[in-house]
């Protein structure tokens, strides 16, 4: 258990903002966190950012979004590891506060994905493979999640249409999320019929990028008991690593970073996978899921895909997942993803999630994962 | 040496030690081509021609010919002492193609590299230069490779017979070789019959110029000083082969000169893959070498534009059996064969314009 | 484009040099100075002999700045008869001609072209053995 907890949330929508600029964009979740949290007295910001430089010729994230958030001169850096980036910014913010050396931390994901289109943002996501031995081949983020995804369904005699349920309940959820970026349901019997981004990843099994920052404020727990109403306390916060190309991995299809950092972050908030009420991974695509949940314990090896077959991660299954839509259905702002993954199980937990809510949660679980695997971001939050 | 002796005979011994082909597995009928420019209604001058990937140029086409080659002789590339390549489609303008050949099949630093060009007798020229080196001693082996990914204007009759693949050929001491060059000639006059100058994408060329005067007085002159100083008569060989533009030209040269289509054969590969340009002679040469049997005599004769014709009368030794299964063969490369469209063609061959 | 990085690499590329662990025997493909096994130094260099079988692929469609050109072109996991796995395109073959399990082997193709005046990077593909397609 660390002694560290949330007392601030906010979020924008994901989706393409034309007339909103990566700045505004981040200010929009820090006032909503400030609003929420009734306080403004922040000590360090931790942005959690992955291609603003690439997508908007933008890096020092942390002087621009303490500049444009009032905060001038206080201590601000941007946190980066790939797609985990929002996470793993959250992950500082905790050790920060944990050490004693910061009090009230803020913490804001943010991408601004829609500056860049075309193959210059399919680049710019490749930045998380390995230069040298997978993006100068011509691998993408949805090809490396493709080779693992035939590989998964030629070990384990799975179809395309056996991944479906993941589509499904990603856009049953998201559809009553007002701030998802897809709000449309999907039929599962038109899954397989999707038109291909690398073979056999569909465009119904690929997250689509958006534009989108989500921000939360953290301090010690002892704090935010006199500070709010019902503040969620960050019982479990670890990252793990793993080799930075696919290839390099013993068994491709076991994500060790994703297994690891889930136990040592369940360990330290002293739950078991009964405890966990609900789990926001990182579906990225539908094999991405499937893969989570077996690193983190919740189904056996090549059965992964069977929760979502039975029904099992919907809002009333045994663990739900993308209960506002997901990766899939909520967007996958990059950097920004892994705090509204933060964001949405807090608010799970504080009873404000309205028609997504799940009834009597206590504990919920994060996982952000960057590239192909290589970083996974794992928080057990409670109440 | 006699220096009234137009044949050129190396001091020492030399040989084939290995050789290696390449033919892309891309094809476009010619038929094909004919229907886009003509409906159809003219005649096509060969059945095919293969055309290079995407992902193809001299530089790996040369390198996979290379690795055939240097897998057939089975020797220590540290041992080349010369990587050449000849061609009229060297992917850079500036900067050796040899070198990038020579880092990929483990021959560098110690080696000589260069290329070169003669239009479509770059390969023999090579070649000749490389008998010229093992055989004054400069060095034990010298790789000489003949490749291009020739182009012809959308519409011209070259388009039909322009094509890609080539093949590499390893010279090395007479002792060690499964063929032994008895002598080499070259021929060689200022006949301005098809050319391409800096920067444009497409060779022009004289027409029917491009036969009598050019073609067929190089090649024939070639051949018959050649047999002549070698005291040799058509029946004498059991193979020739010839550049060959087409199917047409190399048939009429070597039925001029009394050759009958069985010698021709094997190496007369114009009619499936098209003109392969610096690699038309060699890679016939290696059609001929993967059926050829020890004691067999082979007459080669190449034709560059420009223009010129190198001939080499060669010898089979026992060794041929040796290294012929060590690499695959030129029929195998043909047989892989994948035809395309016209559309593809176009794509392939960078002819749509993209920025 | 990087020129010294891609130039740097050259010897992997052109020929899949990786090494050898003294210690444990395993064979590193690309070379990383450590043993993946057991950790210890490994720098000795060793040479694949550039052949193994599919153990997955895909076909790109979106493909990334500099690969529009190629596209739609096919990329594999193949896993290289000494041992590791290499992830890389697969050349010379359309959808249908590849499945897992594939016998490959390597040949220098292109990798990118940085536009018509920049440099051209050459190193690996993997294609259907040639006996195979013949």
């Amino acid at each position: 258990m660390t002694n560290v907890s949330i007392i601030g949330l906010g979020q924008t929508d994901v989706s393409e903002k034309w007339e909103t600029s990566l700045r505004h964009l981040a200010w929009y979740a820090v006032e909503a966190a400030i609003d929420d949290a009734a306080t403004s007295k922040i000590d360090a910001i931790y942005v959690g950012n992955m291609l603003a430089g690439e997508l908007s010729g933008q890096r020092h994230l942390g002087a621009l979004v303490a500049d444009f958030s009032g905060m001038r001169g206080i201590e601000a850096v941007t946190v980066e590891a790939a797609q985990a980036s929002g996470a793993a910014a959250v992950r500082q913010a905790v050790i920060a506060v944990s050490s004693g050396l910061i009090e009230t931390a803020l913490v804001v994901g943010v991408e601004k994905s829609s500056d860049t289109t075309g193959s210059a943002l399919t680049t710019a996501h490749a930045l998380s493979l390995d230069a040298d031995y997978e993006t100068i081949q011509g691998l993408t983020m949805e090809a490396a999640q493709a080779l693992m995804m035939r590989r998964y369904m030629h070990e384990y005699g799975v179809e395309v249409s056996d991944f479906a349920g993941f589509s499904v309940n990603a856009h049953a959820n998201g559809a009553l999320n007002p701030l998802a970026m897809y709000r449309n349901r999907l039929r599962a019997e038109r899954f397989a019929a999707a038109p291909v981004v690398a073979d056999p990843v569909s465009l119904f099994d690929a997250a689509p990028g958006g534009d989108g920052a989500a921000a939360i404020i953290v301090t010690r727990s002892e704090r935010a008991e006199d500070m709010v109403p019902k503040p969620v306390h960050i019982a479990g916060s670890a990252i793990a690593t793993d080799s930075l190309s696919l290839s390099d991995r013993k068994n491709p299809l076991f994500l060790r970073a994703s297994a690891e950092s889930a136990r040592k972050a369940m360990a330290q908030a002293g739950v078991t996978h009964a405890d966990i009420d609900l789990f926001e991974l990182h579906d990225s695509t539908t094999i991405m899921a499937a893969l989570s949940l077996e690193a983190a314990g919740f189904a056996a090896p090549g059965e992964g895909w069977m929760l979502a077959r039975d029904g099992e991660i919907a809002r009333d299954g045994s663990i739900p997942i993308s209960t506002f839509g997901g990766l899939k259905a909520r967007g996958n702002p990059a950097g920004a993803t892994g705090v509204y993954q933060i964001v949405e199980v807090a608010r799970q937990l504080r009873g404000q999630a309205f028609d997504n809510q799940i009834d009597g949660v206590t504990v919920g679980m994060t996982q952000n994962i960057g590239g192909s695997g290589a970083t996974a971001v794992t928080h057990v939050l409670k109440v | 040496m006699n220096e009234n002796d137009p044949i050129m005979r190396p001091d020492r011994p030399v040989g084939i030690v290995g050789y290696g082909a390449y033919v892309p597995r891309y094809r476009i009928a010619a038929e094909s081509i004919s229907q886009m420019w003509t409906m159809g209604a003219g005649g096509t001058p060969v059945k095919e021609k293969s055309v290079n990937s995407l992902d193809e140029d001299v530089a790996t086409m040369s390198i996979e010919a290379a690795r055939n080659a240097m897998n057939r002789a089975q020797i220590d590339p540290q041992e080349l002492r010369a990587v050449w390549v000849g061609s009229e489609s060297h992917p850079y303008a500036v900067k050796p193609t040899s070198t990038i050949v020579a880092e990929a099949i483990g021959a560098v630093p110690n080696t000589q590299a260069a290329d070169w060009e003669f239009a479509c007798k770059a390969g023999t020229e090579a070649m000749q230069a490389a008998i010229g080196l093992v055989g004054s001693g400069m060095g034990k082996y010298a790789l000489a490779i003949g490749m291009d990914t020739a182009q012809g204007r959308p519409g011209d009759a070259l388009e039909y017979t322009a094509a890609a693949g080539g093949a590499a050929i390893l010279i090395g001491p007479a002792a060690e070789s499964a063929v032994i060059i008895n002598g080499s000639y070259s021929f060689v006059t200022d006949t301005p019959d098809f050319w391409r100058r800096e920067h444009a994408m497409y060779p022009s060329h004289g027409d029917r110029f491009t036969g009598e005067p050019a073609y067929f007085k190089h090649v024939l002159g070639a051949a018959e000083v050649m047999m002549e100083a070698m005291n040799m008569t058509a029946a004498d060989y059991d193979w020739a082969v010839f550049h060959q533009p087409n199917v047409k030209f190399p048939s009429r040269a070597g039925q001029m000169l009394g050759f009958s289509a069985e010698q021709m054969k094997p190496g007369l590969l114009a009619g499936v893959i098209g003109n392969t340009y610096s690699g038309s002679s060699i890679i016939g040469l290696t059609g001929i070498l993967d059926v050829a049997q020890p004691g067999d005599r082979i007459l080669m004769v190449s034709y560059g534009s420009g223009a010129g014709s190198d001939a080499f009368d060669l010898s089979v030794t026992d060794k041929i059996d040796d290294i012929r299964n060590r690499a695959p063969g030129v029929q195998q490369y043909i047989a892989r064969r994948k035809e395309i469209d016209y559309a593809t063609y176009t794509r392939y061959r960078g002819k749509i314009k993209m920025s | 484009m990087e020129v010294s990085r891609h130039w740097r690499l050259q010897k992997q590329r052109y020929q899949l040099v990786g090494e050898t662990c003294d210690n444990c025997g395993v064979k590193l493909f690309p070379p990383r100075d450590v043993c993946l096994e057991c950790e210890a130094p490994a720098y000795e260099l060793f040479t694949f002999a550039g052949t193994g079988e599919v153990y997955s692929f895909t076909t790109v469609y979106d493909a990334p700045a500099g690969f529009e050109g190629m596209a739609p072109y096919m990329m594999a996991m193949v896993k290289l008869d000494e041992g590791p796995i290499v992830t890389a395109q697969l050349t010379d073959v359309w959808p249908g001609d590849v499945e897992i399990g594939t016998r490959v082997e390597m040949v220098t193709r292109k990798l990118r072209t940085d536009g018509d005046e920049g440099m051209i990077v050459y190193g690996y593909k993997f294609r259907p053995m040639l006996e195979a397609i013949a």
